[in-house]
């Protein structure tokens, strides 16, 4: 670890945390009906989409919102799936590539509509420049644009009094994609063809090298799509080696900005929540936890990386520039460190290393930071809704504590929203440590394994807990393209978004219909240093119980027997 | 449940037609327009032929050029699959891949070994080396072109990029450029 090395990190930090404040008091206006610098140019697109599609943008309660969530998603997931199906016969197909296998489509379906964008396929072997314009990006704006619009009706719940209605969906939907995310990504995308990142039609280039071999080199729209990837915290790469091919992160300056992009959302959306309930400081808070998680995290990284493998310093391999099995030269070992924890912190999943490479330690980080649930910020959206929940869990534990029924900014949290709350929480480590159990015994899933020992366990555990967590980063050695991995994983995919979706948005219909009472005396007060710490270690002693034993004999014990110099 | 099909169905059709269609079209276009070098890949061209891209590295086999890292692409720097190798931190095959590595740089009689030397980058087209990893390179370049050792390391010292942001590193093929330079113009 170096100076030099901090000084970057707490820069990305420091910046994009400036950045949030200030869009979250943006988004705050926006979702509050206020008009905004944009408004004079948006709001006639605005009112066209609502009249072609023919919906009156009156309140919705929860289950309308709901089932029109669900609805838009279901014919999102239809379309992408027939457009991977059908690939051979659409346009735009320079490479010729023919339709994309049934079980690889479902999967990749799933993944893109769930925000996962978790990638069984290598993307410029298998998927046409069609293909990843008008479904695969698509989809990364409509994802994002899905779970901003939820976590926006699960604040009005606690913005609202005695109130039955959340908001409309529909009209979520389209503010987010034309007042957020279009401008966002189009700002993002010119930035980063100027820092060198490529934007064409063409499907690759032929050179001839000074030794006179040749190289195909894959080329297409990158930057569009390498914008909304990061800025809806997507993750899905255009190609296979995701954010550290040379042509998705060119530089350092691009590598900052991808960091900076894919936090930015995310960070946003608590200073959002404090606004739109009426009290900063709670929003701060939120975020405050939120960081506590990035901040630890990047410095076990950080530190892990950097003091190397001591079975390759043994081989005689000088260990100054620390573990470089994965990584590329331009990028660092601190800003490595950061976009790794900032990538499984948030829902992102998108890499500029190679996690499967990672340092035994260095790879429990982010694989913890998923299963935290995706609070650390999390995904757009998720985040703060997932946050939210914990921070219900909380107060409801800090009332057992006292003896008196728990509230949530003056909100009385009853048996009702209790119950709902563990069903939500429940379904992720259901589904983790289900399915990898039942993957760690058979020989067909075993055979996909490129790591024997812990580490196999450690693909298999990071598969499932990434498509559970809507991750989708992976430890990529596994060969997760088979019938078993692309059906499972779906199915993970699917329950980890829409089983915690359907109870978080029954907690908002029946927190919405409650009463705000003011704060008593008695009350405990939900943004104080107390608060924060006591909400930390909540996830941290749940996420913990789940999972610890299955982390204990995989990227834990494999640390120990890397240290006793022990290879498999 | 049927009363949000009609918005669903339009939304989506109009949305795809403004994020999936307009949208990327309208930054190719415009990247086109103002940025053509780095929206087409950042492509060297000499005598009107595409020798690469500088961004992306190569494999190179020659004694007479300086070597890029190990990559877990293809056969090597394969521009098409790009991948790392995704070996795990005490993965045998891992382990014997680098000391087959080391040992070869050893031979050739280099005192230390940097990492990137004997390790797979992420996207196994990583077009940059360390300095240490270039200087480790210089002597053999030297003698196959039968070149001033001095020179060669003024070469890569003069390429070695140490800007206030980024790492210290060397692109490999922008180098290999400069060395042809180096020889045709010393040829006269």
């Amino acid at each position: 670890m170096t100076l030099v090395g901090w000084f970057q990190i707490i820069l990305v930090l420091g910046v994009t945390t400036a950045a949030a404040w200030g869009l979250g008091v943006y988004l705050a206006r926006l979702y509050s009906g206020e008009r905004t610098f944009l408004t004079p140019v948006l709001a006639p697109v605005e009112g066209l989409l609502r009249r072609m599609s023919g919906h009156d943008g009156g309140e919705q309660d929860w289950r309308h919102y709901t089932l029109a969530m669900l609805a838009f998603n279901a014919v999102g997931f239809l379309l992408l799936y027939a457009l991977m199906r059908l690939q051979g016969v659409l346009p735009v197909n320079p490479q010729g590539f023919g339709g994309v296998p049934a079980d690889l489509s479902f999967n990749t379906a799933v993944s893109f509509v769930t925000n996962t964008n978790w990638q069984a396929y290598g993307g410029e072997s298998t998927m046409s420049n069609f293909v990843q314009m008008a479904g695969l990006t698509v989809q990364n704006f409509l994802s994002a644009a899905t779970g901003i619009a939820l976590a926006v009706a699960f604040t009005r719940a606690f913005a609202r009094s005695n109130a039955r209605t959340l908001g409309n969906f529909w009209d979520d939907l389209v503010k987010t994609t034309l007042y957020v995310l279009l401008p966002g990504s189009i700002l993002l995308a010119l930035a980063f063809v100027a820092l060198g990142i490529p934007q064409t039609l063409a499907g690759h280039v032929d050179a001839t090298t000074l030794e006179g071999a040749s190289q195909a080199i894959a080329i297409g729209p990158v930057a569009s799509q390498e914008a909304i990837k990061q800025f809806g915290t997507n993750g899905g790469g255009f190609f296979n080696a995701n954010a550290a091919h040379p042509f998705e992160n060119p530089s350092q300056w691009s590598n900052m900005l991808s960091i900076f992009a894919m936090l930015l959302l995310s960070a946003a959306l608590p200073f959002m929540f404090g606004r739109m309930v009426g009290d900063g400081r709670q929003g701060r808070a939120l975020f405050i936890a939120m960081f506590v998680f990035l901040l630890a995290g990047v410095a076990v990284v950080y530190w892990a990386e950097t003091a190397g493998n001591p079975l390759m310093t043994a081989l005689g391999v000088d260990p100054a520039m620390g573990n470089m099995e994965g990584k590329e030269v331009r990028f660092g070992q601190a800003l490595t460190a950061l976009f790794v924890v900032v990538t499984t912190g948030l829902s992102c999943g998108a890499v500029n290393a190679m996690h499967a490479s990672l340092t035994p330690l260095g790879g429990l980080v982010p694989l913890a930071l998923i299963q935290l649930g995706e609070v650390a910020p999390g995904g757009v959206g998720s985040g703060l809704y997932g946050m939210l929940i914990m921070a219900v869990l909380t107060v409801f534990i800090a009332g057992l504590m006292v003896g008196r029924t728990p509230d949530y900014l003056g909100k009385k949290i009853e048996v009702r929203e209790m119950k709902l709350v563990m069903l939500a929480l429940l379904i992720l480590p259901l589904v983790i440590l289900g399915f990898s159990a039942v993957s760690a015994i058979m020989p067909m899933s075993l055979a996909s394994l490129a790591n024997a020992g812990p580490h196999g366990l450690s693909e298999i555990l990071y598969a499932y807990s990434s498509g559970a967590g809507n991750n989708g980063s992976a430890f990529a050695g596994l060969n997760a393209n088979t019938f078993w991995y692309n059906t499972t994983l779906g199915i993970t995919m699917f329950l980890g978004r829409f089983a915690f979706i359907v109870p978080m948005m029954a907690v908002a219909g029946s927190i919405g219909a409650k009463l705000r009472i003011p704060a008593s005396k008695g009350s405990f007060p939900t943004h104080g240093v107390l608060f924060v710490t006591l909400l930390v270690a909540v996830i941290l002693i749940v996420t913990g119980l789940e999972y610890f034993p299955a982390l204990a004999l995989g990227p834990i014990v494999e640390q120990f027997l890397m240290l006793a110099g022990k290879t498999f | 449940m049927l009363t949000h099909l009609r918005p669903a169905f339009v939304l989506l059709f109009l949305l795809t037609t403004l994020t999936g269609i307009a949208y990327p079209l309208a930054i190719t276009g415009l990247a086109q327009i103002v940025l053509p070098h780095a929206a087409n890949g950042s492509l060297i061209v000499v005598d009107g032929k595409v020798i690469g891209s500088e961004l992306i590295g190569q494999n190179w086999t020659s004694d007479r050029y300086f070597h890029g890292r190990p990559s877990a692409a293809g056969n090597g720097y394969d521009a098409m699959p790009s991948s790392g190798s995704n070996l795990g931190p005490t993965s045998a095959k891992l382990m014997d891949r680098v000391k087959q590595d080391v040992d070869a740089l050893r031979a050739s009689g280099a005192a230390t070994v940097p990492a990137d030397a004997v390790t797979a980058s992420g996207s196994g087209l990583d077009p940059d080396i360390s300095p240490a990893f270039a200087l480790l390179q210089v002597s053999r370049v030297a003698k196959a072109r039968g070149a001033d050792e001095a020179t060669v390391r003024k070469l890569v010292t003069d390429a070695t990029e140490d800007g206030a942001v980024g790492e210290p590193r060397v692109n490999v093929l922008l180098l290999n450029m400069g060395l042809d330079r180096l020889s045709s113009g010393g040829n006269g």
